[in-house]
């Protein structure tokens, strides 16, 4: 989006230089938003409000973007990449300067599938978005799982699977926390190219999620949900 | 035909002579052209009509759904048996499930790698193989058009290891013998940094499928 002369970020104002971390978001370029952290935190934006208006506003757009058919799988890995730079500068002070914590998420793609590039957006997002999440990696059998929700007891558990001969194992996963009586401690979410909503609701998932952006938003409603039950309880 | 039209009907009118008794119409992918068209030759199957989508479809499935809808409902009058040749094809059980529906008849399994080396097989050896990554002759022909191209690689080489690094081996499912093509997919399988095997398949469960569509049309 830079074509007609070298910007210098660090001449621009806090509102301009926002704007361009979102166009240099939207163009995949890491070192540009590296370098526009590091300006903000030298002009002493908390790391929170840094991820929220100059990550993850960029990233939305681009979220957004996808969705509509206007970019594709290789932008949006580009600007997960770029963001993800970011992050990892971000990440270290988020805790020691009281970013609010969102609740937490244990996430992994299933057994026999070793797709994780929808995974990876979810998370990314999901962090961006205040959560902490565990990502238990790809091909994961339901031990996997029921070890890491013992171990780190987060209120979601993310499931995700690209393949058609794949995404049924969700269900073998849930079907065991229902043998266990563990299925309702957790928000169970799950998502991937081939699955739908039906299916979702088939299997006994709380949601199905079409993409990162509406499984940050169905996280949080959930989330609230249980915090206020919590609270009339 | 018993009857042969009128003078005056075919100076006024004109007839539609094409017979739809005992047609059989394929509506298939792109991909599967060639082998389609071989089995039609080789079997001397002359009642039966080929009528193929995009294959680029596949990078969207959920527009197979819609495209084989569309094709199915406007050839239905003109046809005494359709059958599609698709598998599920990344449709999640929607493709079968708008099968049902106009009922019509699909080829089994998950997607074609799978009915090429034989459905039963390939599920047997599916556990081994989770880091597998397939090509058939189609896709190696059209490795930059479907592959390199769609996923960026053309303009982001450094996207590669993001998109194949789980994976650890392309296998060449050969529906033909023909070593120029083993040549360029073991090429493919080095760009993308993957060890090669090349694996013949021929038709697969294919054929048979489409021998019994023929034998009951």
């Amino acid at each position: 989006m830079s074509d007609e002369e070298d910007i210098i970020l660090s001449e621009l104002s806090d509102e301009e230089l926002v704007e361009q971390m979102w166009d240099d978001l939207y163009d995949g370029l890491k070192e540009e938003i590296e370098e526009g952290v590091n300006i903000l935190l030298e002009r002493g934006w908390a790391p929170y409000k840094i991820l929220t208006e100059a990550l993850v506003g960029g990233m939305t757009v681009v979220g957004k973007d996808f969705r509509d058919g206007i970019l594709f799988v290789p932008e949006v890995l580009l600007a997960a990449n770029a963001m993800k730079g970011g992050m990892f500068i971000l990440k270290p002070l988020l805790a020691s300067t009281g970013a609010p914590r969102m609740g937490s998420m244990v996430i992994g793609t299933v057994k026999g599938d070793i797709h994780d590039i929808g995974k990876n957006l979810v998370s990314m997002m999901m962090e961006g978005a205040g959560f902490e999440v565990v990502d238990i990696g790809i091909n994961n059998p339901v031990e996997n799982y029921l070890e890491a929700l013992e171990e780190h007891k987060p209120d979601i558990l993310g499931m995700s699977a690209l393949l058609t001969t794949t995404m049924p194992y969700m269900k073998v996963v849930i079907d065991t926390m229902v043998e266990q009586g563990i299925r309702d401690d957790y928000v169970v979410l799950v998502g991937g190219a081939p699955l739908n909503e039906e299916f979702g609701k088939a299997i006994g998932a709380d949601a199905y999620c079409r993409d990162a952006a509406v499984a940050v938003e169905t996280a949080k409603d959930y989330v609230k949900r249980k915090h206020n039950q919590g609270v009339t309880a | 035909m018993t009857d042969l039209p009128s003078d005056t009907t075919l100076t006024e009118t004109g007839l539609d002579l094409r017979g739809k008794e005992n047609r059989l119409l394929l509506i298939a992918c792109g991909a599967l052209a060639r082998e389609i068209l071989a089995l039609i030759k080789a079997n001397g199957w002359t009642h039966i009509d080929l009528q193929c989508l995009p294959a680029k479809l596949h990078l969207y499935p959920d527009q197979i759904v819609t495209e084989v809808d569309r094709a199915v409902t406007r050839n239905q009058d003109s046809y005494s048996n359709i059958f599609v040749v698709y598998a599920d094809c990344g449709t999640g059980g929607q493709l079968q499930a708008k099968c049902a529906e106009l009922g019509v008849e699909m080829i089994e399994g998950p997607h074609c790698y799978s009915f090429f080396e034989g459905n039963a097989a390939f599920s047997e050896r599916a556990e081994d193989e989770i880091t597998a990554f397939y090509l058939t002759d189609f896709l190696v022909k059209q490795f930059d058009a479907f592959v390199w191209k769609p996923m960026g690689l053309d303009r982001h080489p450094e996207l590669r290891d993001m998109l194949f690094g789980n994976y650890t081996k392309l296998i060449y499912q050969a529906q033909t013998h023909d070593p120029a093509l083993v040549d360029k997919a073991r090429t493919c399988a080095e760009r993308l940094g993957l060890d090669f095997e090349h694996r013949f398949t021929g038709y697969g469960d294919l054929e048979q499928a489409l021998h019994d569509q023929a034998r009951k049309t």
